[in-house]
C-alpha cells in the first residue's frame, strides 16, 4: 500500500508554492467543532470489521459557475482553468474527482446554458483523471428541471462504488424549490438496502440536506427525509457545495462538509444582514477559493479532509 | 369567559397553521404581496404584534416561494393562484423572508423583511 500520508504533505507543500496553501483539517467532531480539535476521522470512526480496500484520495471541486462575470471575480474565465493546470501538475493523480453542483452559472437562455455547459466539459476534458464525476447545481438544472444537464452531463442521481465504499450522488436541485422528492428518495432506500451493513457510505450533493441556514436558503425542503434514509447507516459523511465555504456539521451520526467554491467565496451563515460575495481582495486575488482532498482510506485521521488554497497568494 | 376562550383558540389555530381557514378570526388586516424575478412589492411588510394578518401572495411572472423560516411561514406562489397566509404575530422585531424557488440569475436578490411592531 502506498504512504499517501508521507507523500501527500510534501505534495501540499508544493501546491503551496504554485497557487496557495492547505490546511489540514479534520474538524469532523459532532458539533462542527473547529479545524484540528478532532481526532475523528472521514467516518464515524466505527471501523468496519473487514479488511481496508487500498488507499486513495479524490477531490471535491465545486460551484465553478462557468459563465459567471462580476465584480466579485474579475478573473472568473480563467480560474477553473488555473485550478485544472494545479491539478494536473500534482505529482500522483487522484482516482476521481467530484464536482459537486453549479458547474455553470445559471441564464435564462437554453442555448447559452448548453454553450457554457459544453465550455465546461471541454476545460475540465484537460484534467488528467478521466474519472470525474457530476452532479448539478440549481444553476444547472432548476430552470429547466434538469434538461440541459442531463444531455451533457447523464443522470442527475446515481450511485457507484469505489474501492470499498459505496456513492451515492443525490440530486436536490433538479426541483427548483430545492427538494430532492419522493421517488428518489425511494431510490435512495433501495439502493442503501443492498449494501453490507459495514460498508461506509459517501453521499454526494449540492444543497446542504440539514437546515444549515433558512433563512439563506441553506436547506434542502425535504433533507430531514433523506438524512432519517442515512440514519439507519453508521457511517456516512456527505460532501456538498452550494454555500461556497468550507463548513462542518453532524446530524445524528451523519457527517456534512460543505467545499469552497472556485468562483467566489460567501459569508459565513448569518454573519451579515443580506447574502452576498465576498468582495474580490485585489491583494489577495481568488482568496477564499479552493477545494478539497479526501483520503478515505487513511490511518492519519487528521488528514483524511485537506482544504487546498487556491489563492495565488 | 367563553368568548375569550375562544378567540384565544381560534388565535392559536390562526398562527400556528398559517393557513387560511374560514374559522379565521376577524378582523385581519389584509396585506398583498406581488412577487416577480427578483422581488417583492412591498419588500418591507410593517405589522402590529397581535394584531392578526392575512399575506395574499401574487405572482406576476413565475414560481415563486415565499419563505420566511423564523415565523414558520411559507407558500409557493403560482401565477394566476393567489396564495393566503394567515397568521398573528407574537413577537416584535424584524424577520427576513426570500424567494426559496431557483427563479433565475437574480434569485439570490429576492429578499424582504416583515416589521412586527410592539
Amino acid at each position: 500500500m502506498k504512504d499517501f500520508s508521507a507523500f501527500d504533505r510534501r505534495q501540499f507543500l508544493q501546491l503551496a508554492g504554485i497557487g496557495g496553501g492547505v490546511v489540514f483539517a479534520s474538524a469532523l467532531a459532532r458539533g462542527g467543532a473547529s479545524p484540528g480539535t478532532s481526532a475523528r476521522g472521514f467516518g464515524d470512526g466505527q471501523a468496519p470489521p473487514v479488511a481496508p480496500a487500498d488507499d486513495f484520495f479524490f477531490l471535491q471541486l465545486s460551484d465553478t459557475h462557468w459563465g459567471y462575470s462580476g465584480a466579485a471575480n474579475p478573473e472568473a474565465d480563467s480560474t477553473l482553468k488555473r485550478a485544472v493546470a494545479t491539478i494536473n501538475a500534482l505529482p500522483v493523480q487522484p482516482d476521481f474527482i467530484v464536482f459537486t453542483g453549479d458547474l455553470t452559472h445559471t441564464t435564462d437562455d437554453g442555448d447559452l446554458r448548453r454553450k457554457r455547459m459544453s465550455e465546461f466539459k471541454a476545460i475540465v476534458g484537460e484534467l488528467k483523471t478521466k474519472n470525474v464525476k457530476f452532479l448539478p447545481g440549481e444553476h444547472d438544472a432548476s430552470l429547466d428541471k434538469g434538461k440541459a444537464y442531463t444531455e451533457n452531463f447523464g443522470e442527475t442521481h446515481y450511485a457507484f462504488e469505489h474501492k470499498g465504499l459505496h456513492f451515492v450522488v443525490l440530486d436536490n436541485v433538479s426541483d427548483p424549490a430545492g427538494a430532492v422528492g419522493d421517488e428518489q428518495i425511494a431510490w435512495l432506500k433501495s439502493d442503501l438496502g443492498k449494501l453490507d451493513a459495514h460498508t461506509p457510505l459517501v453521499v454526494l450533493a449540492h444543497r446542504p440536506l440539514f437546515d444549515l441556514y433558512p433563512q439563506w436558503d441553506w436547506a434542502t425542503r425535504d433533507g430531514a427525509k433523506v438524512v432519517e434514509v442515512l440514519q439507519t447507516r453508521k457511517d456516512v459523511s456527505v460532501f456538498y457545495g452550494h454555500i461556497h465555504q468550507e463548513h462542518h456539521d453532524t446530524t445524528g451520526s451523519v457527517l456534512h462538509h460543505s467545499a469552497r467554491s472556485l468562483v467566489f467565496p460567501l459569508p459565513a451563515p448569518g454573519s451579515v444582514p443580506k447574502k452576498a460575495p465576498v468582495a474580490w481582495d485585489p491583494e489577495h486575488p481568488g482568496k477564499g477559493l479552493g477545494w478539497r482532498r479526501i483520503q478515505p482510506k487513511s490511518d492519519d485521521a487528521g488528514k483524511r479532509i485537506a482544504e487546498v488554497d487556491y489563492a495565488k497568494g | 369567559m367563553r368568548t375569550r376562550l375562544v378567540r384565544l383558540l381560534a388565535l392559536a389555530l390562526f398562527a400556528a397553521t398559517g393557513a387560511c381557514t374560514s374559522a379565521a378570526p376577524a378582523p385581519a388586516t389584509l396585506v398583498h404581496v406581488t412577487a416577480r424575478r427578483f422581488e417583492y412589492e412591498p419588500a418591507r411588510i410593517v405589522l402590529k404584534r397581535s394584531q392578526p394578518v392575512v399575506l395574499e401572495l401574487v405572482s406576476l411572472d413565475c414560481h415563486h416561494g415565499f419563505d420566511a423560516p423564523e415565523l414558520g411561514l411559507r407558500a409557493d406562489i403560482l401565477p394566476g393562484a393567489p396564495a393566503r397566509l394567515c397568521f398573528v404575530p407574537e413577537r416584535a422585531g424584524t424577520f427576513a423572508f426570500h424567494c426559496d424557488v431557483f427563479c433565475g440569475e437574480g434569485h439570490e436578490d429576492m429578499t424582504g423583511e416583515i416589521v412586527v411592531e410592539p
